[in-house]
């Protein structure tokens, strides 16, 4: 998984509540049996016609954002269904970083095994951050996982809030698995105990 | 022993490891796969060398893609893409030695229904799957809950998942409720009380008198929609009607094993001075049959309502409801039973149980439906469609006018052909509602099944009420 440290960048302002999972990916694109390749499809039906021409209004589709890797986001990002298509198509488009006030559980869990930082701030700092991102491309944004930190283009730094489990992980691109099989000899010997408290399982 | 709720029971019975900072291994029990979300876990396997660690408790079936058209054994009936994904499960469950339900099995059908029909979801368990309705089989007091795909390869690979405990939530629902008012109204006003991001961060444990009162079909559609209200979970505790319903199952404990799990099932409750972060009551007497107006399945309202305006929600909200409502193409002020629908959806895993089916022909029985419409029942599992045929219920729906279909998850997210059109306006028993969810530009109406069948006969959202 790759490392996320601190990162630069666009930030894309989408001031919407319930962002679900049917808007970032919908369904049609689930059929792959690849990880990669979704970016395209990123927010298909807000972002392309019935023709598959761009639509000019939509934020990614405008030349200030077409390079954002941040995206500011309304409560409850991600809402819906477990498709974990969500976080690579936002990643595969480029965006590494999302901004919320919160996100639904799923969607934030899945974002951190793609070395996506989803961020939760209260409405108030993602009021501010919205409207810095809406300056356009030359207003940058500046995450630091490190010092848990925002910094708008203007300088205003906002902490943020992290399970240090999920920090570690994802400053150190660790794969999940790998750190499960060093445990093998406890699920060893859980399984070995169920086997006899509860033999139907 | 402090006192305990019952996520906290099956909690502490599941619990592998747990490192300082209070992240667990959590043991699954068992772990429910699809075509969907499995391919790239299983591709990953692959990669690393790995393998399934426990296939004797990972069972598979095709829901999401297939055709639900009597053709299906055709294989044109299903887009390449489709194709591929079907065939890749197909694989992997025999390559990697799981119980497998392929689409030509009589007991396939979508995941949710087939897992406890055949009898592999029992009290006290851990039930992961790569699906986010996988709330359901909270219903039998079980601990289950949606996961990405990187997890199901973590399930795969480890049979534990890395979590974090979430916060007890309880919502009662006290009384009895009336005539014409469902598990899916409970579920839906529940979901209106709270919003969608309400439960995020808890497990909900769904009780009082109306809930106990309900079958165990309606307790999984109750249970299926935690996930709505943004919960990671929804459990009720099992009892006698719990214990009925898993006895004999195919994959049930029997004899000795069976009265053991008898014993520790009756444990699973939540103590009396147990710990609530948040508490939830409802009075089962106030609620009305509902219907969802907007994209959003917070957008509840009883039938006999009127379509909101914009400026009657505050903050975002009000944005958000000027969308949903152009998006519906719905005016605020109009009473929403005076909306025309043009398509009847009942199914999926949240109403595509034997019962909702019985509710559905209870309505339907020597009626027909609305001159036009596009209606269509799809049972949730070959063995459901089974026992609708044996009682007669099929010759209701088709003599009604509706489609009779095999089993799968079909109209709810539109992945296999069974779509709305720009514009198409669906009366449907599923569980979202979002814009493009079950097609792009299809608007979508959620509802019981009872509902739904009404909706059917008039063409336009109906008060069931009217017509029992």
């Amino acid at each position: 998984m790759d490392k996320f440290d601190t990162l630069t960048g666009i930030a894309a302002p989408m001031p919407m509540i319930n962002i679900d999972t049917d808007m970032i990916i919908p369904k049609q694109f689930l059929k792959t049996i690849k990880r990669s390749g979704l970016g395209v499809n990123l927010f298909d039906e807000m972002r392309y016609d019935d023709n598959g021409n761009e639509i000019p209004d939509f934020v990614l589709n405008k030349p200030q954002y077409r390079d954002a890797e941040i995206l500011v986001a309304g409560d409850n990002f991600g809402c819906g269904s477990s498709r974990e298509h969500a976080p690579w198509a936002i990643k595969d488009f480029g965006i590494r970083c999302v901004i919320a006030p919160s996100y639904a559980d799923i969607f934030y869990n899945n974002c951190f095994k793609n070395g996506i930082l989803p961020i939760a701030l209260p409405q108030e700092q993602v009021d501010v951050l919205m409207k810095d991102a809406e300056k356009g491309a030359n207003a940058r944004m500046t995450i630091d996982l490190e010092a848990q930190t925002v910094t708008t283009s203007d300088g205003e730094t906002f902490s943020f809030e992290l399970d240090s489990f999920k920090k570690h992980c994802l400053m150190n691109g660790l794969d999940d698995i790998g750190l499960t099989m060093e445990k093998a000899a406890a699920i060893d010997s859980f399984e070995t105990a169920v086997a006899q408290s509860r033999p139907w399982v | 022993m402090s006192p305990k709720t019952l996520y906290d029971k099956i909690w502490d019975a599941h619990v592998a490891h747990e490192a300082e900072d209070g992240t667990c291994l959590l043991y699954i029990d068992r772990h429910l796969v699809h075509e969907v979300t499995s391919p790239q876990a299983f591709e990953g396997l692959r990669m690393t060398g790995r393998t399934v660690r426990a296939p004797d408790k990972t069972i598979a079936v095709p829901d999401h893609n297939v055709p639900t058209t009597l053709d299906r054994a055709n294989a044109e009936t299903m887009t390449e893409d489709s194709r591929i994904q079907v065939a890749a499960l197909d694989t992997n469950a025999k390559e990697f030695g799981l119980h497998y339900y392929p689409v030509t099995d009589v007991r396939q059908g979508i995941v949710h229904i087939v897992g406890p029909e055949q009898g592999w979801t029992l009290p006290g368990m851990t039930v992961v799957c790569g699906d986010s309705h996988t709330a359901t089989h909270g219903a039998f007091g079980a601990l289950a809950h949606g996961i990405g795909t990187s997890e199901v390869e973590h399930v795969l690979a480890t049979q534990t998942l890395i979590q974090k405990k979430s916060k007890n939530m309880k919502v009662e629902i006290t009384g009895k409720l009336a005539p014409g008012v469902t598990a899916k109204d409970i579920t839906l006003s529940v979901i209106g009380a709270t919003g969608t991001a309400g439960g995020t961060g808890y497990v909900i444990e769904y009780c009082g008198e109306a809930i106990r009162e309900l079958s165990m079909e309606g307790r999984m559609t109750v249970c299926n929609m935690a996930i709505e209200g943004g919960a990671r979970a929804g459990l009720i505790a099992p009892d006698e009607k719990t214990f009925e319903y898993c006895k004999g199952r195919p994959h049930a404990p029997k004899g000795a094993q069976w009265e053991a799990a008898m014993d520790w099932w009756k444990t699973l409750f939540s103590d009396d001075d147990a710990h609530w972060d948040k508490v939830i009551t409802l009075k089962g007497e106030d609620i009305a049959p509902v219907v969802t107006w907007g994209t959003s399945p917070e957008d509840v309202l009883p039938i006999t309502a009127n379509v909101p305006a914009a400026s009657d929600f505050k903050g975002g909200k009000v944005g958000a409801a000027q969308r949903s409502l152009d998006y519906m193409g719905l005016t605020a002020g109009t009473p929403l039973s005076e909306v025309e629908i043009d398509t009847v959806f009942i199914g999926s895993c949240t109403n595509g149980r034997i019962e909702d089916l019985r509710a559905a022909a209870a309505i339907l029985k020597g009626r027909k439906i609305k001159e036009g419409l596009r209606a269509m029942i799809v049972p949730g599992s070959g063995l459901v469609r089974a026992q609708a045929e044996e009682e007669g219920l099929a010759d209701i729906f088709k003599e009604a006018g509706f489609e009779w279909r095999l089993a799968g998850c079909s109209m709810c997210l539109a992945m296999n052909p069974d779509q709305l059109s720009p514009g198409e306006r669906c009366a449907a028993t599923s569980n979202r509602n979002f814009e493009g969810r079950q097609g792009r530009g299809g608007r979508t109406h959620l509802m019981s099944p009872a509902m739904a069948a009404a909706a059917a006969i008039t063409g336009k959202l109906t008060d069931v009420r009217t017509m029992m």
